[in-house]
């Protein structure tokens, strides 16, 4: 009998739940916590409940409802009488939604719009949100975010305070605010993602956590709002990204250019899905930003050999992201494809008109492009200057070392 | 519950403009105002006049210290309130995304702390 894999898979789900029934993100933490801990004891004695998602939301909301009618002794206010009276009648009602397969979806749909709510800074919406709805420990999400746990702690207190006193509502948007507020979930999705993906410092066990939940949240949004092609495409760019997730750093923990990779170690199962989704997506209508990163992934994810990449498609459908979302990095990624497609004069034109921007000033993939675009015109030290250049500006350990290892390269060679 | 919608605005930018925009403005607000107060929301509310008028005091050590200003040295100022009854934030946002200065200015929303009065 796996408490902990309950524990795993179900505390999201049963939070939502008990945050609705309760009212109080706090409470609701504090009686799950008692009813898992009273699971643990039980069950082994007793045996596992015919469904031991509804016994673990009954147990807690008992237990709530018993803490709230003590506190209420004390301080017995007209409002928390009536509110006390709501919950109990509530709580027969909720018994029997639990029994229905989908009656707390809309709970999971709840809890991940209020924890990003835009009223919230971003990095509160992304720790609460994988505090609540992922079920991390706040141990790990400091350590994910490279955060000292006192302040994880205290970024989340703040949050659940905001939420409660200025009165975050705990619901679905209306369907005029519904595009807006998805966006915001996305953005906390793909974040939570790419922290996981880019990140080469930290814990490898949870960089992989990280992705594996982002994913897991995309996936819960695809089916919690079947209609919104968008999150499809979310879904399947961070699928594809993901498929090339062993492929991408050698044994020695050496990062693997995408045209290097050995592509048989791409996960070929999470590649199929990701294509199925960008397909679906791509026929919901106008593209938007995420459907066009997924197509752009999807055309790597489906090339077998790095040469037969179609860096043509690949360049149009970059241009047709700076229409939608023109920034910088978007124009150097333009810019490295055009070189792709059109070799490396071309790019190299292109990386020129971004030198003054003040965006990339920091930006150390700006002169690490140049110096790539460089090296294959065998202008060498040029090349040399831009690597040197560009290590001035990272302190990221695997992409110092591949820098290093190509400037020995491009100074060899100018010898 | 209670929130306060603070509104901030640049005073210069209002004082510049024609005497026929100005009215304009100043007719939206009162159809904005009216606006809320039938749909109940409506507890509430004032323009200030101008910060050059502001006058600021402090009592320390008993004794009452007043000082002119503050002066106007961000580019907002507080230019007037509501205060209105909303069932959540969410409410209360789409209440001051209405007002008129949220265009131009920037709208504060701060919930009241429910106090029993003595």
């Amino acid at each position: 009998m796996d408490v902990e894999r309950i524990y795993r898979e179900e505390s999201g789900r049963i939070l939502a739940t008990l945050i609705r029934l309760l009212g109080s993100f706090d409470l609701a933490e504090e009686v799950m916590q008692e009813a898992f801990a009273a699971a643990l004891e039980q069950w082994p004695k007793r045996g596992l409940p015919d469904n031991p998602r509804a016994w673990l939301v009954s147990t807690a909301h008992h237990k709530g409802v018993d803490m709230l009618r003590r506190r209420t002794r004390f301080n017995s206010k007209r409002d928390e009488l009536q509110r006390l009276a709501e919950l109990e009648q509530q709580l027969s009602e909720a018994e029997e939604n639990m029994l229905r397969p989908d009656g707390v979806s809309d709970d999971r749909l709840r809890l991940i719009f209020t924890c990003c709510h835009p009223a919230l800074v971003l990095e509160a919406q992304v720790a609460l949100t994988l505090r609540t709805l992922g079920g991390l420990s706040t141990e790990e999400i400091a350590r994910a975010f490279l955060v000292p746990l006192p302040t994880m702690a205290q970024r989340l207190v703040r949050a659940k305070q905001k939420i409660r006193d200025a009165r975050i509502p705990y619901q679905v948007p209306p369907r005029q605010e519904l595009t807006d507020r998805l966006e915001a979930v996305m953005l906390v999705v793909y974040l939570v993602f790419n922290e996981g993906y880019s990140a080469s410092s930290g814990d490898a066990a949870i960089q992989r956590e990280l992705c594996a939940e982002a994913i897991r949240l995309g996936r819960l949004i695809c089916e919690l709002l079947p209609g919104e092609s968008e999150s499809r495409a979310l879904l399947a760019l961070m699928l594809l990204h993901d498929s090339r997730r062993v492929a991408r750093v050698d044994g020695d923990g050496e990062v693997v250019l995408l045209e290097e990779q050995n592509r048989d170690l791409w996960d070929h199962g999470e590649i199929r899905e990701g294509l199925g989704l960008v397909d679906s997506a791509l026929r919901g209508g106008v593209a938007g930003p995420y459907a066009l990163q997924a197509a752009i992934a999807a055309i790597h994810a489906q090339a077998t050999r790095a040469e037969e990449t179609d860096w043509k498609q690949i360049v149009a459908l970059y241009e047709a992201l700076l229409r939608l979302q023109p920034s910088p990095v978007v124009e150097l990624n333009h810019a490295a494809a055009v070189a792709m497609a059109d070799g490396p004069a071309a790019g190299l034109r292109l990386l020129d008109g971004l030198e003054g921007k003040a965006e990339l000033r920091e930006y150390y993939l700006l002169p690490a492009a140049r110096g790539d675009l460089l090296r294959r015109l065998q202008e060498w030290s040029e090349a040399a200057l831009a690597y040197r250049r560009a290590l001035a500006l990272t302190s990221n350990e695997a992409a110092r070392s591949f820098l290093s290892r190509r400037l020995a390269e491009v100074q060899a060679k100018g010898e | 519950m209670q929130y306060l919608l603070l509104i901030y605005g640049n005073e210069e930018h209002f004082g510049k403009l024609t005497e026929a925009e100005q009215n304009g403005v100043l007719k939206e607000y009162g159809e904005f105002t009216k606006s809320i107060a039938q749909s109940g929301h409506y507890r509430g509310g004032n323009e200030l006049a101008a910060i050059s008028t502001a006058t600021t005091v402090r009592v320390r050590d008993k004794k009452r210290l007043v000082t002119d200003g503050p002066f106007a040295e961000t580019k907002e100022q507080l230019g007037g309130y509501y205060l209105i009854e909303a069932k959540d934030l969410d409410d209360a946002l789409a209440v001051a995304a209405r007002i008129p200065s949220a265009r131009w200015g920037s709208i504060e929303v701060r919930p009241i702390v429910p106090h029993d009065m003595p």
